[in-house]
């Protein structure tokens, strides 16, 4: 069984397809493994209950772990939030639906902050997800239990939601891959939303073939969701071994800021690998990139504000209780079935949109968000890629940064800028690094973007760096400090 | 969370700076057409399937407290 949980998504496939590998030991096997999850990784596992209308009939690829912001008819779906409490949504997401047409049975539901609002696992009110190098640190977040399952083995691919950064900063932390389509290339039907300007599934792999496999999967038009457009292509597997004639951009204005230099030696190792591979590198001027953060915590505050009024105690979810008329209920029920991000974030928005301050902050960063947009444009007229670091750290100790939300959003200063642009995203394990002021190694993302709906180009560049980059560290899950 | 918000909004209040005169503000990054169907009637989720979620159906109906309460 070892030897069958070391088989990639694709190896499992391809397994199952030769009819080396039955599909029902290979979901034996993931159930099991599943099952010793000791990350608080899942919020729900098949074990604990019938898969009901999301079972798969005949199964031809390895289970996967579905974040629990996927809606999964009669499966418990909370956005790891309170107020969705023992909520068992009549209807399947798209996204989901795709996966289990193929053949993919759901593993599980995993953990996550909070509606998707955080960049560390901790804004579960299922408690946070601990990070499989060691088990003081965050995974990062929001999809933070999706990569620590694929990281710690508790799954062998998941799917995730990226709105700022969410897919791609875990998958930094966790030393995966993780890869942010082009918005709109997959359904956001039946995808709890945050901020739907900017909410994308993606998938959460151990490398970039499986990522490509699942993309395949996913993505397409979908009728229930108008905002659609899927790609005009069906993604390949990958399999590009150089980057000779491709041209690879360094934002300027993204180089300095608040970078750890164990971040900053793997980023630039990674950089001569590309050189080596034949890949030019230069830098190039995003000027408005930098304002991603500012822009970032405008606009997504100010859409999740609208989103979240739903959740009012009426129609599904919990209620609290009051002596009371209707409105006081609304507000027992809100103030106990959200948590402090989740309140932060709908004050912030709902002022941001409110009467005399729209046009200063809501107005404003609209237009911060065309600036950057314009500004990717521009570098991609003279450039294939733009790359960074995914995160600025490593993974960070649990509890290091909740007194501060603006040092937890600075997290996403590399990740936030191509979410605005709606543009594809992929980070990629580059290799290990110690924090700053010393602590185990740990893995660090190296982040690749590319324009909208160049997935396989992206897909392609990620491959052939990936397989240069040899990374083949592994989690000791190590307890201590 | 006073001190945090004014922290938040601190920071974020520097896109005051920018020069953003003239700019399209954007709304959504995919250009979409509008799209029209027939006005059809088509089948939707059974009452009770909907309501088995409700905290507190009743008589077909998600019932609330009164709208304004006796004081």
């Amino acid at each position: 069984m070892g030897e069958l949980l070391e088989l990639s998504g694709l190896e499992a496939h391809a397994a199952m397809c030769a009819g080396e590998l039955s599909a029902e030991e290979c979901r034996d096997a993931w159930v099991e493994a599943a099952g010793s999850d000791e990350l608080n990784a899942y919020l729900w596992r098949t074990e604990d209950g019938d898969s009901g209308a999301v079972a798969v009939e005949r199964p031809c690829l390895a289970p996967i772990a579905v974040k629990d912001i996927f809606c999964t008819e009669g499966v418990p779906t909370t956005a790891a939030s309170r107020i969705l409490e023992g909520y068992r949504p009549p209807y399947t997401a798209t996204a989901v639906r795709r996966l289990v047409e193929a053949g993919a049975p759901i593993l599980g539901k995993t953990n996550m902050d909070e509606f998707a609002m955080g960049s560390s696992n901790e804004n579960s009110a299922y408690g946070p997800v601990l990070n499989p190098w060691d088990r003081t640190r965050v995974p990062g977040g929001s999809s933070g239990g999706s990569a620590a399952a694929v990281a710690g083995g508790l799954a062998p691919w998941a799917i995730g939601t990226d709105t700022g950064g969410s897919i791609r900063q875990p998958a930094s932390l966790c030393g995966i891959v993780g890869l942010k389509p082009t918005y709109g290339a997959i359904s956001r039907y039946g995808m709890i939303a945050f901020a739907s300007s900017l909410d994308q599934c993606g998938p959460l792999t151990r490398d970039v073939s499986d990522a490509a496999l699942l993309l395949a999967v996913l993505q397409g038009r979908d009728g229930c969701d108008s905002t659609s457009v899927g790609l005009d292509t069906a993604p390949r597997l990958p399999d590009r071994e150089d980057l000779r004639g491709l041209r690879f951009a360094v934002p300027a204005e993204m180089r300095a800021d608040g970078m750890e230099s164990g971040v900053r030696a793997v980023f630039e190792a990674t950089l001569k690998r590309i050189e080596e591979l034949g890949g030019e590198i230069a830098e190039v001027a995003l000027p408005h990139a930098e304002h991603g953060i500012s822009a970032y915590y405008v606009i997504a505050p100010a859409e999740a504000s609208s989103n979240l009024a739903r959740y009012d105690g009426v129609r599904y979810g919990i209620r609290a209780e009051a002596d009371g008329d209707v409105v006081e209920m609304y507000e027992s029920t809100r103030a106990a079935g959200f948590g402090d991000e989740v309140k932060r974030r709908i004050m912030l928005g709902t002022y941001a949109l409110s009467s005399g301050y729209y046009d200063a902050y809501y107005g404003r960063a609209q237009k911060v968000r065309t600036k950057i947009a314009e500004d990717f444009a521009a570098a991609f007229g003279s450039f294939d890629f733009v790359v960074t670091p995914t995160s600025p750290s490593v993974a960070f100790g649990l509890g290091e940064k909740t007194d501060d939300p603006l040092a937890m959003y600075m997290n996403d200063f590399f990740t936030v800028p191509m979410s605005l642009a709606g543009i594809p995203a992929i980070s990629i394990p580059a290799g290990l690094a110690e924090p700053d002021g010393g602590g185990p190694q740990l893995p660090v993302g190296f982040q690749i973007a590319a324009p909208a709906f160049a997935e396989q180009r992206l897909l392609e560049a990620a491959y052939a760096l990936e397989q240069a980059i040899g990374f083949d560290a592994k989690p000791g899950g190590r307890i201590d400090g | 969370m006073a001190g945090e918000l004014s922290g938040i909004l601190d920071h974020v209040g520097r896109i005051g700076e920018l020069d953003l005169d003239d700019v399209v503000p954007t709304s959504h990054v995919v250009d979409l057409e509008n799209v029209l169907r027939a006005d059809e009637p088509r089948p939707s989720w059974p009452r009770e399937v909907v309501l088995e979620q409700a905290p507190d159906p009743a008589e077909g109906a998600f019932r609330v407290p009164s709208p304004r309460a006796e004081s």
